[in-house]
């Protein structure tokens, strides 16, 4: 009884074995799939639409990765229901797998709003999947006139993966702006530029009312036609297993800094959960895929009764379309909540750094890249900034900046 | 992945900052090994470079009493190889992987989003003229067998050996 389920077979899941292999080399891990595919990058289903990746060349891991840590994979399979007291788990098969601790790794999935019409739309994708990407791969032609709703990551980069394979592509969203979970105005404007001049047209603040077959008639009135339609409003937590099992769900799992859910042995990792996030000091959903990563790790550990805190996950994101990349971490600042901004405005470029009671709470930069990460760490492992020259780090990042004894300890101490 | 190398088993590069002249030689060094060339002029000369350590230079002006110094700092940085590589565990595309401690990258995957130029503490990744990032591996997939940076500084202000 002492077998690891893992419900889900994404980065979470994959950090997931990782963890529990630090800890544990020998008990079985059973992994429920309900993708067929072995784990794979998810990220890159965009650069395999562009031709920049191969599906063959996706994997997340080596071929070998499961056999070599001992794990079941069980493909096409479903999680569908979850006995927390009987340590049970069923599949969509019938089938009834005991557990001993198990980790719900079931990620997110797009969102469909109920628009009137959609129904009379007869070439309709979503694109969180390889299966997606490859329908939509399929269906596009030459002269195909797409319409995305939707101008997050996932539209906008589905954008990306299609421009020059198709006659026109119009993307709407509700905001304003493109990017608005992540950018501000400022930021989000040179982002959406730079779309612009590879012929995207964007109708913001404006969305599908109505669809007509092959025509949505936006909010504003407007029509819209096209010939393929592509779904990008937002994904949802995958809650239902632990929900209905009775465990504590907001819009993602509720999990403590140890990744354990409300129900005993039972543990999230990765989009479907909703962990700590430092930046805000509060439990939120970040569905990106460092944060997968690190939670699954932590679960894993954890599972196999390793002791590990992961009590510093923030927001950090880098978007990039035709060369030029945005990255964010932390959080800016509330109008209202007093603190400094340092910006800078370079030709085409941006950097804003958000800095409240001495520390660094975050950055947007837009076209400057270098070095940045040394600008995350001064939020991840909130360094105040009256211990370095923060005249020097903001004017570009740079360890010179910290004192020579940090300098020493981070170059010629033990790693 | 799977197994982590912990701890300081592992020869890495350090840094004696006080004896870095600044001189640069490290990074030529760095692209001439990686260049697959045979020749330095051929591999470097008229060309840009893009090393995969780099100076690190700044001055900085303190007070002391009355009257200001300025100190001229600069050291060598390349990939401290991590234990616990947040490059790694946020790379989109599975380029980045740790292998016996070492930290490497299949460039042939690397689609160039920058989330591991967002994440590294230390400024380790850079892109190569295509986009491509590169990141020191230590030499050890190139025909200099061990880090050529260290080779060939002239004041051992960097040093390759297990700490
Ligand atoms: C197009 C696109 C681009 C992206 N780009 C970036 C980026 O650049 N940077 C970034 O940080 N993040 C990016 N993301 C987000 C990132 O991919 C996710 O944060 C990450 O994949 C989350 O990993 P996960 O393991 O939690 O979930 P997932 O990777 O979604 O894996 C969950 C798996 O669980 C399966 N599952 C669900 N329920 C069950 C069940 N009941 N039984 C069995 N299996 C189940 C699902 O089918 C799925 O395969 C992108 C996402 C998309 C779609
Ligand atoms: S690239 Fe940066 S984060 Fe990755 S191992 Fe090297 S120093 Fe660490
Ligand atoms: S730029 Fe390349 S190596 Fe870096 S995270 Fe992206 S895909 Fe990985």
């Amino acid at each position: 009884m002492a077998d690891y389920i893992i419900v889900g077979n994404g980065a979470a899941a994959l950090a997931c074995i990782d963890g529990i292999r630090h800890v544990d080399r020998e008990a079985p891990i059973t992994v429920i799939s309900a993708e067929k595919h072995p784990a794979y990058c998810r990220p890159l289903i965009s650069y395999a639409l562009e031709g920049r990746a191969k599906p063959e060349n996706m994997g997340a891991r080596a071929d070998d990765y499961y056999e070599k840590n001992g794990c079941t994979v069980l493909y096409g399979e479903k999680a569908v229901k979850l006995d927390p007291a009987a340590h049970t788990v069923t599949l969509d098969s019938g089938r009834v797998l005991p557990y001993g601790k198990l980790c719900a790794a079931t990620g997110s999935s797009p969102f469909v709003p109920p628009i009137e019409g959609l129904d009379t739309v007869e070439e309709k994708f979503t694109f969180m999947t390889m299966d997606d990407m490859l329908a939509l791969d399929a269906a596009v032609k030459p002269d195909s006139t797409v319409m995305i709703v939707g101008a997050g990551l996932i539209g906008l980069k589905c954008a990306e993966g299609l421009a020059g394979r198709v006659k026109s592509m119009t993307v709407c969203d509700l905001a304003p702006r493109v990017l608005s979970s992540v950018l501000d105005e400022e930021g989000a404007a040179l982002m959406q530029a730079k779309l612009e001049e590879r012929g995207i047209t964007f109708l913001l603040g404006d969305t599908a009312a109505k669809f007509e077959g092959c025509r949505a008639v936006m909010k504003s009135g407007k029509t819209v036609d096209f010939d393929v339609l592509v779904l990008a409003v937002g994904v949802r937590a995958n809650t239902a297993l632990i929900r209905e099992a009775g465990g504590a769900v907001n819009r993602g799992i509720l999990t403590d800094t140890r990744m354990r859910t409300s129900l005993p042995d039972v543990y999230a990792a990765g989009d479907c959960a909703e962990g700590y996030d430092a930046s805000i000091g509060a439990n939120r959903v970040l569905a990106i895929l460092p944060n997968a990563r690190l939670q699954g790790e932590c679960a894993g550990e954890n599972m196999a009764g390793g002791d590990r805190v992961f009590d510093n996950a923030v927001p950090m994101n880098a978007i990039g379309f035709f060369g030029l990349h945005a990255l964010t971490a932390g959080r800016s600042l509330a109008p209202d909540e007093g603190g400094e901004i340092y910006e800078e405005r370079t030709n085409g470029g941006l950097k804003k750094l958000y800095v409240k009671d001495g520390l660094l709470i975050g950055f947007e930069l837009v076209g400057v890249m270098e070095r940045a990460g040394i600008c995350t760490s001064l939020i991840r492992e909130k360094i105040p900034l009256s211990t370095l020259d923060f005249d020097l780090m903001r004017r570009g990042a740079t360890t010179a900046a910290f004192s020579p004894e940090v300098r020493r300890q981070k170059f010629g101490g033990a790693v | 992945m799977g197994s982590r190398t912990r701890g300081n088993d592992m020869k890495r590069i350090y840094v004696n900052e006080k004896w870095c002249l600044g001189c640069h030689l490290c990074e030529y060094n760095c692209a001439f090994a990686n260049s697959g060339r045979t020749d330095m002029a051929s591999a470097l000369k008229g060309k840009p470079i893009y090393p995969r350590i780099r100076i690190e230079e700044a001055e900085k002006t303190a007070q002391t009493g009355k009257s200001a110094q300025t100190e001229k700092i600069c050291y060598a940085v390349s990939c401290r190889h991590c234990a616990d590589p947040l490059c790694v565990k946020a790379c989109i595309s599975g380029a980045l992987t740790q292998e016996d401690g070492v930290i490497r990258i299949d460039r042939s995957r690397c689609v160039g989003c920058f989330t591991c130029v967002l994440v590294c503490p230390y400024g380790a990744l850079s892109p190569d003229g295509d986009g491509v990032m590169q990141k020191c591996e230590l030499c050890l997939r190139n025909a200099v067998g061990e880090p050529a940076c260290v080779a060939g500084c002239p004041n051992r202000a960097i040093v390759y050996e297990e700490r």
